[in-house]
Protein backbone atom coordinates (compact mmCIF):
# COMPACT_ATOMS: atom_id res chain seq x y z
CA UNK A 1 0.00 0.00 0.00
CA UNK A 2 1.24 3.36 -1.30
CA UNK A 3 1.08 5.75 1.34
CA UNK A 4 0.40 9.54 0.71
CA UNK A 5 3.53 11.71 1.56
CA UNK A 6 3.24 15.31 2.30
CA UNK A 7 5.29 17.45 0.07
CA UNK A 8 7.33 19.27 2.73
CA UNK A 9 8.05 15.68 4.59
CA UNK A 10 7.17 17.01 7.97
CA UNK A 11 5.12 19.06 10.37
CA UNK A 12 2.34 16.95 9.28
CA UNK A 13 0.68 15.66 12.62
CA UNK A 14 0.61 11.98 12.61
CA UNK A 15 -2.19 10.70 14.28
CA UNK A 16 -0.13 9.66 17.52
CA UNK A 17 -0.91 6.84 18.86
CA UNK A 18 -2.48 6.51 22.41
CA UNK A 19 -2.16 3.59 24.72
CA UNK A 20 -4.32 2.14 27.35
CA UNK A 21 -2.86 1.43 30.47
CA UNK A 22 -4.05 -1.17 33.06
CA UNK A 23 -3.02 -0.86 36.00
CA UNK A 24 -2.44 -3.44 39.25
CA UNK A 25 -5.13 -3.01 42.27
CA UNK A 26 -5.00 -5.82 45.14
CA UNK A 27 -8.38 -6.80 44.68
CA UNK A 28 -8.82 -8.10 41.05
CA UNK A 29 -8.35 -11.71 40.73
CA UNK A 30 -5.45 -12.96 38.27
CA UNK A 31 -7.30 -15.37 36.32
CA UNK A 32 -10.28 -12.73 36.17
CA UNK A 33 -7.70 -10.22 34.50
CA UNK A 34 -6.35 -12.92 32.21
CA UNK A 35 -10.54 -13.97 31.20
CA UNK A 36 -10.52 -9.98 30.73
CA UNK A 37 -7.82 -9.77 28.37
CA UNK A 38 -8.66 -12.64 26.42
CA UNK A 39 -12.52 -12.04 26.10
CA UNK A 40 -12.55 -8.48 25.18
CA UNK A 41 -9.12 -7.71 23.59
CA UNK A 42 -9.42 -11.35 21.81
CA UNK A 43 -5.94 -11.95 22.88
CA UNK A 44 -4.62 -15.75 23.38
CA UNK A 45 -4.50 -17.01 26.42
CA UNK A 46 -0.48 -16.79 26.42
CA UNK A 47 -0.58 -12.94 25.12
CA UNK A 48 -3.35 -12.53 28.05
CA UNK A 49 -1.33 -14.23 30.69
CA UNK A 50 1.73 -12.12 29.99
CA UNK A 51 -0.04 -9.19 30.06
CA UNK A 52 -1.53 -10.17 33.58
CA UNK A 53 1.38 -10.94 34.88
CA UNK A 54 3.23 -7.43 33.78
CA UNK A 55 0.07 -5.73 35.91
CA UNK A 56 0.88 -7.70 38.89
CA UNK A 57 4.64 -7.63 38.90
CA UNK A 58 5.07 -3.96 37.71
CA UNK A 59 2.15 -2.41 38.62
CA UNK A 60 0.85 -1.50 34.99
CA UNK A 61 0.90 -2.54 31.41
CA UNK A 62 0.29 -1.29 27.85
CA UNK A 63 -2.63 -3.32 26.68
CA UNK A 64 -3.64 -1.89 23.82
CA UNK A 65 -2.70 1.17 21.07
CA UNK A 66 -4.40 2.69 19.14
CA UNK A 67 -6.72 6.29 18.41
CA UNK A 68 -7.04 7.84 20.84
CA UNK A 69 -11.49 7.24 20.22
CA UNK A 70 -10.26 3.82 20.03
CA UNK A 71 -8.26 3.90 23.50
CA UNK A 72 -11.38 5.88 24.98
CA UNK A 73 -13.92 2.90 24.02
CA UNK A 74 -11.02 0.66 25.31
CA UNK A 75 -10.74 1.94 28.62
CA UNK A 76 -14.48 2.48 29.09
CA UNK A 77 -14.92 -1.22 28.07
CA UNK A 78 -12.10 -1.91 31.12
CA UNK A 79 -13.70 0.42 33.75
CA UNK A 80 -17.17 -1.57 33.13
CA UNK A 81 -14.99 -4.77 33.95
CA UNK A 82 -14.13 -3.37 37.07
CA UNK A 83 -10.52 -3.09 36.14
CA UNK A 84 -8.18 -0.13 36.62
CA UNK A 85 -7.59 1.26 33.47
CA UNK A 86 -6.00 4.90 32.08
CA UNK A 87 -5.07 6.37 28.32
CA UNK A 88 -2.15 8.55 27.67
CA UNK A 89 -0.60 9.36 24.56
CA UNK A 90 2.72 6.89 23.82
CA UNK A 91 5.81 8.79 23.76
CA UNK B 1 -20.72 -21.00 54.34
CA UNK B 2 -20.77 -23.90 51.84
CA UNK B 3 -17.52 -24.67 49.62
CA UNK B 4 -19.32 -25.72 46.77
CA UNK B 5 -19.42 -22.46 44.43
CA UNK B 6 -20.03 -22.63 40.93
CA UNK B 7 -19.68 -25.53 38.59
CA UNK B 8 -20.01 -25.90 35.10
CA UNK B 9 -22.83 -29.00 34.23
CA UNK B 10 -21.87 -31.60 31.34
CA UNK B 11 -25.13 -29.68 29.70
CA UNK B 12 -23.20 -26.82 29.62
CA UNK B 13 -25.53 -25.06 32.74
CA UNK B 14 -23.96 -22.72 35.06
CA UNK B 15 -24.91 -24.02 38.35
CA UNK B 16 -24.29 -23.01 42.53
CA UNK B 17 -25.54 -24.06 45.18
CA UNK B 18 -26.69 -20.96 47.84
CA UNK B 19 -27.95 -21.71 50.96
CA UNK B 20 -30.67 -19.36 52.15
CA UNK B 21 -28.28 -17.35 54.34
CA UNK B 22 -25.51 -16.71 51.59
CA UNK B 23 -28.67 -15.48 48.97
CA UNK B 24 -29.86 -13.07 51.70
CA UNK B 25 -26.42 -11.84 52.52
CA UNK B 26 -25.94 -11.09 48.32
CA UNK B 27 -29.01 -10.03 48.31
CA UNK B 28 -28.23 -7.42 50.89
CA UNK B 29 -24.87 -6.13 49.36
CA UNK B 30 -26.64 -6.12 46.04
CA UNK B 31 -28.61 -3.71 46.72
CA UNK B 32 -26.08 -1.63 49.24
CA UNK B 33 -24.14 -1.36 45.39
CA UNK B 34 -26.81 -0.62 43.43
CA UNK B 35 -27.60 2.56 45.71
CA UNK B 36 -23.64 3.36 45.83
CA UNK B 37 -23.33 3.26 42.25
CA UNK B 38 -27.13 4.59 40.38
CA UNK B 39 -26.81 7.29 38.86
CA UNK B 40 -27.91 10.91 40.86
CA UNK B 41 -31.02 11.98 39.23
CA UNK B 42 -32.73 14.95 38.42
CA UNK B 43 -30.55 18.12 39.12
CA UNK B 44 -33.33 20.61 39.03
CA UNK B 45 -31.41 22.11 36.26
CA UNK B 46 -30.64 18.68 34.49
CA UNK B 47 -30.63 19.42 30.59
CA UNK B 48 -32.70 16.63 28.90
CA UNK B 49 -31.17 16.74 25.88
CA UNK B 50 -27.81 15.63 27.56
CA UNK B 51 -29.61 12.82 29.73
CA UNK B 52 -31.21 11.40 26.46
CA UNK B 53 -27.35 10.79 24.91
CA UNK B 54 -26.40 9.97 28.63
CA UNK B 55 -23.76 12.77 29.01
CA UNK B 56 -23.53 14.00 32.75
CA UNK B 57 -22.44 17.89 32.98
CA UNK B 58 -21.64 17.26 36.87
CA UNK B 59 -19.78 14.17 36.68
CA UNK B 60 -17.16 14.43 38.91
CA UNK B 61 -14.22 12.24 40.36
CA UNK B 62 -16.24 10.49 43.19
CA UNK B 63 -14.98 11.68 46.97
CA UNK B 64 -15.73 8.25 48.43
CA UNK B 65 -12.49 5.98 47.70
CA UNK B 66 -14.69 2.72 47.10
CA UNK B 67 -16.90 4.88 44.13
CA UNK B 68 -13.75 6.71 42.87
CA UNK B 69 -12.72 2.50 42.34
CA UNK B 70 -15.80 1.69 40.29
CA UNK B 71 -15.66 4.90 38.91
CA UNK B 72 -11.73 5.49 38.23
CA UNK B 73 -10.63 8.68 35.74
CA UNK B 74 -9.75 7.50 32.25
CA UNK B 75 -6.75 9.63 32.27
CA UNK B 76 -3.69 10.19 34.45
CA UNK B 77 -3.16 12.91 36.95
CA UNK B 78 -1.51 15.07 34.48
CA UNK B 79 -4.59 15.85 32.46
CA UNK B 80 -7.63 16.87 34.42
CA UNK B 81 -9.55 18.36 31.96
CA UNK B 82 -9.16 15.14 29.29
CA UNK B 83 -10.28 13.24 32.58
CA UNK B 84 -13.17 15.45 33.15
CA UNK B 85 -14.54 15.31 29.67
CA UNK B 86 -14.27 11.46 29.34
CA UNK B 87 -16.25 10.94 32.66
CA UNK B 88 -18.93 13.80 32.07
CA UNK B 89 -19.04 11.37 28.57
CA UNK B 90 -19.08 7.79 29.88
CA UNK B 91 -19.79 7.63 34.11
CA UNK B 92 -23.52 7.94 33.40
CA UNK B 93 -23.20 4.87 30.97
CA UNK B 94 -20.84 2.81 33.01
CA UNK B 95 -22.81 3.78 36.59
CA UNK B 96 -26.12 2.69 34.41
CA UNK B 97 -24.16 -0.92 32.97
CA UNK B 98 -23.19 -1.42 36.72
CA UNK B 99 -26.66 -1.08 38.17
CA UNK B 100 -28.12 -3.41 35.49
CA UNK B 101 -25.77 -6.17 35.93
CA UNK B 102 -26.42 -5.69 39.98
CA UNK B 103 -30.65 -6.04 38.84
CA UNK B 104 -30.01 -9.26 36.84
CA UNK B 105 -28.49 -11.00 39.89
CA UNK B 106 -30.74 -9.91 42.11
CA UNK B 107 -33.54 -11.82 39.22
CA UNK B 108 -32.07 -14.67 39.09
CA UNK B 109 -31.88 -15.10 42.98
CA UNK B 110 -35.41 -14.02 43.33
CA UNK B 111 -36.65 -17.15 40.85
CA UNK B 112 -33.98 -19.43 42.37
CA UNK B 113 -34.47 -21.54 45.46
CA UNK B 114 -31.37 -23.11 46.83
CA UNK B 115 -30.01 -24.25 43.38
CA UNK B 116 -29.10 -21.25 41.28
CA UNK B 117 -28.64 -21.97 37.01
CA UNK B 118 -27.29 -19.02 35.33
CA UNK B 119 -27.79 -18.58 31.70
CA UNK B 120 -24.50 -17.19 29.23
CA UNK B 121 -25.82 -13.76 30.09
CA UNK B 122 -26.57 -14.23 33.68
CA UNK B 123 -22.88 -15.67 34.60
CA UNK B 124 -21.37 -12.68 32.94
CA UNK B 125 -23.86 -10.58 35.10
CA UNK B 126 -22.79 -12.50 38.12
CA UNK B 127 -19.15 -12.27 36.85
CA UNK B 128 -18.80 -8.69 37.01
CA UNK B 129 -21.15 -8.03 39.96
CA UNK B 130 -19.09 -10.37 41.88
CA UNK B 131 -16.16 -8.29 40.66
CA UNK B 132 -17.95 -4.94 41.86
CA UNK B 133 -18.90 -5.96 45.60
CA UNK B 134 -15.44 -7.15 45.82
CA UNK B 135 -13.85 -4.00 44.64
CA UNK B 136 -16.24 -2.06 46.96
CA UNK B 137 -15.79 -4.49 49.61
CA UNK B 138 -11.59 -4.67 49.34
CA UNK B 139 -11.86 -0.84 49.24
CA UNK B 140 -14.03 -0.64 52.12
CA UNK B 141 -11.33 -3.20 54.25
CA UNK B 142 -8.13 -1.73 52.56
CA UNK B 143 -7.40 -5.32 51.61
CA UNK B 144 -3.62 -5.90 51.11
CA UNK B 145 -2.53 -7.75 48.46
CA UNK B 146 0.16 -9.72 50.57
CA UNK B 147 -1.43 -12.75 52.44
CA UNK B 148 1.10 -12.15 55.39
CA UNK B 149 -0.62 -8.85 56.32
CA UNK B 150 -3.97 -10.11 56.21
CA UNK B 151 -3.10 -12.95 58.18
CA UNK B 152 -1.41 -10.81 60.34
CA UNK B 153 -4.27 -8.57 60.48
CA UNK B 154 -6.46 -11.14 61.14
CA UNK B 155 -5.13 -12.73 64.35
CA UNK B 156 -4.70 -9.39 65.82
CA UNK B 157 -7.99 -8.89 65.57
CA UNK B 158 -8.68 -12.30 66.34
CA UNK B 159 -6.81 -12.02 69.59
CA UNK B 160 -8.69 -8.78 70.40
CA UNK B 161 -11.91 -10.42 70.52
CA UNK B 162 -10.54 -14.04 72.56
CA UNK B 163 -8.68 -11.61 74.62
CA UNK B 164 -11.84 -9.98 75.85
CA UNK B 165 -13.32 -10.99 78.77
CA UNK B 166 -16.82 -10.32 79.57
CA UNK B 167 -17.04 -11.00 82.86
CA UNK B 168 -13.99 -8.36 83.75
CA UNK B 169 -16.12 -5.76 82.52
CA UNK B 170 -13.52 -3.47 83.95
CA UNK B 171 -13.65 -1.60 80.46
CA UNK B 172 -16.37 -0.26 78.15
CA UNK B 173 -13.62 0.24 75.49
CA UNK B 174 -12.27 -3.04 75.27
CA UNK B 175 -15.80 -4.09 74.70
CA UNK B 176 -16.32 -2.18 71.29
CA UNK B 177 -12.94 -3.12 70.32
CA UNK B 178 -14.22 -6.56 70.72
CA UNK B 179 -17.26 -6.13 68.75
CA UNK B 180 -15.90 -4.00 66.12
CA UNK B 181 -13.03 -6.51 65.76
CA UNK B 182 -15.98 -9.27 65.54
CA UNK B 183 -17.34 -7.12 62.79
CA UNK B 184 -14.57 -6.20 60.58
CA UNK B 185 -13.56 -10.56 60.93
CA UNK B 186 -17.56 -11.00 59.50
CA UNK B 187 -16.67 -8.75 56.91
CA UNK B 188 -13.41 -10.13 55.82
CA UNK B 189 -15.14 -13.93 56.03
CA UNK B 190 -17.46 -12.44 53.34
CA UNK B 191 -15.01 -10.79 51.09
CA UNK B 192 -13.17 -13.98 51.02
CA UNK B 193 -16.22 -15.98 50.13
CA UNK B 194 -16.97 -13.46 47.45
CA UNK B 195 -13.41 -13.99 45.78
CA UNK B 196 -13.72 -17.68 46.23
CA UNK B 197 -17.32 -17.44 44.32
CA UNK B 198 -16.07 -15.00 41.82
CA UNK B 199 -13.10 -17.95 41.44
CA UNK B 200 -15.10 -20.83 41.13
CA UNK B 201 -17.61 -19.05 38.45
CA UNK B 202 -14.50 -18.20 35.90
CA UNK B 203 -13.74 -21.62 36.06
CA UNK B 204 -17.25 -22.54 35.10
CA UNK B 205 -17.17 -19.88 32.43
CA UNK B 206 -13.99 -20.75 30.84
CA UNK B 207 -14.74 -24.33 31.05
CA UNK B 208 -11.12 -24.87 33.22
CA UNK B 209 -12.74 -26.94 36.06
CA UNK B 210 -13.79 -30.83 35.49
CA UNK B 211 -17.60 -30.76 34.55
CA UNK B 212 -20.52 -32.25 37.03
CA UNK B 213 -23.01 -34.41 36.95
CA UNK B 214 -26.03 -31.57 37.23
Amino acid sequence: MEAERPASGADVAPDLPWVTIVWNDPVNLMTYVTYVFTTYFGYSREKAEALMLDVHHKGRAAVSNGTREEMERDVAAMHSYGLWATMQKDD
Amino acid sequence: MGLLGFRRTRAGRIVARLQERERTALRGLLNDLIELVAPPDGEADADPLARLVGIDPHARTPDDPALARLLPDGYGEEEPEAAADFRRFTERALREGKVAGARTVLESLERSGAKVVLSAGEAQAWLGTLNDLRLTLGIRLEVDEDPHVMDERISLLGRLVVDWDPAATDSDEAAQRARAAMETLAAYQLYDWLTFLQGTLIEAITGTADPTED
